[in-house]
């Protein structure tokens, strides 16, 4: 229909590939050290304000440099939602497609399984497992694609309750089709569209509820840079350094916003 | 009528089921309960001893029944950190949590409301671009900065409102902006494609061919059947604002229920946060029926059929 090039997706995709690539390349970017304190350059605000700083985006009340944080913050923190989000799409998917094709007593315990956990708001859950669990990066990826598989078990579960009646798949099962051939080769590639369109949607979710963890204190364990965790580290000194604060918040909207522009090209 | 307010009812209660096994649950996801509930320095017979009489040493089936038992009573067990027992702890910080909530739902639908309104009457209008424009902002901005840099502005620039803690109303501003920003967009968004939907209808072009003035066809035709998607969405943006309002207590250092919750977390309080899940569910659940029943009211086609 609308044969123009939309240019929302495409600044959508520099916005992410600039960012990942940034947290990829971090080593290469920066060359000081994320951990190292330096006492004697505590609160440097960031160098294009003042010409006396030689930290690009500042530096913390630790004197750490806020620039080479955020860049391998970026990694633990992109590490984490891209794991946590490949494992909720495994696993929703699948579960989908097989509790929709069966149906049966094994969709209804799957169902209700999603009944329960979608009354349990997500924050409180993540919460709820990590004060027991402990955090750490294994957990935290466990805990959020816990959180996230219900999205994708419904959407693909109910298209697959749709395809499986189809006119395609009844014949495909009439010439002998097994049940798992129909499911790869039948209904997948039909759900395909929705999925895609979830995982844009759901990964900026998981990044923003990663963050919200480490801001609470319950993300990667500190020292580690996260962007959740630098975020809380300038909370405090707000009135006089508010970099710390402020930068890593800006980097979180504009990878939240490349998500989003590419999110809606498929909606 | 009748029968289907029981079938919520019993949707709701086998819900809570499931709620009450994950938060059994929990007493044993930290490995052994009898030593985390103990200090670190307890001989081992008397770990033993307390394993005993806690019934710990029983089958997980008899644990879970007692458990349920307990908890219909509303004996949640005490808390590890404050030796006080947990129930009457968190039933305590339950209004300052569900005040900031509601404060939040009421920013969503005061601001949500009429920019999808207006963004879907006018489409690509000034109007139209500034609110999608918000939209994508708010669905994009983590609540938590959002907090921090209205505090930067707000709180330490401008000086007009207090930037945290609890002095009066004023001090709920900030935080009902926060826990409101997210849900608003996703109103707005909603409202938007519902209503854009709505007004290409038959009935809504046929209201316009009667000659009545646009202000009414909007609100008595296109309105109307927009409210269900907006009940809906609302409901779905229930678990949005609670976990808002944890973040919120957690910037403004407001005494709510997250932040009893989150301190709890370095104790290591597994009761505490046994009661905080059951108490945040329940909730859950029971406005979900009362929007079930809201939307029965709205569509009478839902329990008609």
């Amino acid at each position: 229909m609308n044969r123009r090039v939309r240019l929302q997706p495409i600044v959508g995709a520099l916005i992410v590939v600039l960012i990942v690539s940034g947290a990829t390349f971090a080593p290469a970017l920066t060359s000081r050290d994320p951990l190292a304190q330096d006492l004697g350059a505590r609160l440097r605000p960031p160098a294009l304000l003042d010409a006396h700083s030689d930290f690009v985006f500042g530096s913390d009340a630790l004197g750490r440099d806020v620039s080479s944080r955020l860049l391998f913050g970026a990694r633990n923190s992109l590490f984490i939602a891209f794991a946590a989000t490949l494992i909720a799409t495994l696993v929703g998917v699948s579960s989908g497609l097989a509790a929709g094709y069966i149906g049966g007593r094994f969709d209804a315990l799957l169902s209700r399984v999603a009944d329960v956990q979608q009354a349990i708001p997500y924050l409180i859950l993540v919460i709820a497992i990590i004060a027991v669990l402990g955090s750490s990066i294994v957990n935290l990826i466990v805990v959020l694609s816990l959180t996230s598989w219900v999205t994708f078990f419904r959407v693909v579960r109910a298209e697959t309750l749709t395809l499986r009646e189809s006119e395609f798949v009844m014949a495909a099962r009439a010439l002998g089709a097994a049940p798992t051939r129909i499911i790869v080769r039948h209904i997948l590639p039909n759900v395909l569209a929705s999925v895609i369109a979830l995982v844009t949607l759901l990964a900026t979710n998981i990044i923003l509820f990663e963050t919200s963890l480490g801001f609470l204190g319950l993300g990667v364990p500190s020292p580690q840079p996260s962007w959740g965790g630098l975020i809380a580290d300038g909370r405090d000194y707000i009135a006089n350094a508010w970099w710390i604060s402020v930068l890593p918040g800006a980097a979180l909207a504009l990878l939240a916003t490349g998500l989003h522009l590419i999110g809606d090209e498929f909606v | 009528m009748l029968a289907y307010i029981l079938q919520r009812l019993a949707h709701g209660l086998l819900v809570l089921c499931g709620v009450s096994l994950i938060v059994f649950a929990l007493t044993y996801l930290g490995g052994d309960p009898a030593r985390a509930l103990l200090p670190l320095d307890t001989p081992v017979e008397d770990v033993e001893a307390f394993r005993h009489a806690a019934g710990f040493d029983q089958s997980l089936p008899l644990q879970y029944a007692r458990f349920v038992a307990r908890v219909v009573t509303g004996d949640f067990g005490t808390s590890l950190r404050y030796r006080e027992p947990v129930l009457p702890l968190v039933l305590a910080r339950l209004p300052l949590t569900l005040a900031l909530a509601l404060s939040g739902l009421a920013v969503a639908l005061l601001v949500g409301v009429p920019l999808g309104i207006s963004s879907a009457l006018w489409p690509n209008t000034w109007l139209d671009i500034f609110a999608r424009a918000l939209m994508l902002l708010n669905q994009s901005v983590p609540n938590f900065w959002l907090a921090i840099v209205l505090i930067l502005i707000f709180g330490v620039t401008l000086r007009w409102l207090p930037p945290s803690g609890l002095d009066d109303a004023r001090s709920l501003l900030l935080p009902a902006l926060t826990v409101g920003a997210l849900p608003a967009a996703i109103i707005a968004r909603v409202l938007r494609a519902n209503l854009r939907d709505v007004l290409r209808r038959d009935y809504v072009r046929t209201a316009r061919a009667k000659g009545l003035r646009d202000l009414r066809v909007v609100w008595r035709h296109a309105l109307r059947n927009v409210l269900l998607p907006l009940t809906t969405i609302v409901a779905l943006q229930l678990g949005t604002l609670l976990g808002g309002a944890i973040i919120a207590e957690a910037v403004f250092a407001l005494p709510g229920l997250g932040r009893l919750s989150v301190q709890a977390i370095s104790a290591r309080d597994v009761p505490l946060i046994q009661a905080f899940v059951f108490v945040s569910a329940t909730f859950i659940v029971l406005i979900n029926l009362a929007l079930d029943l809201v939307y029965a009211r709205l569509d009478p086609r839902l329990h008609l059929s």
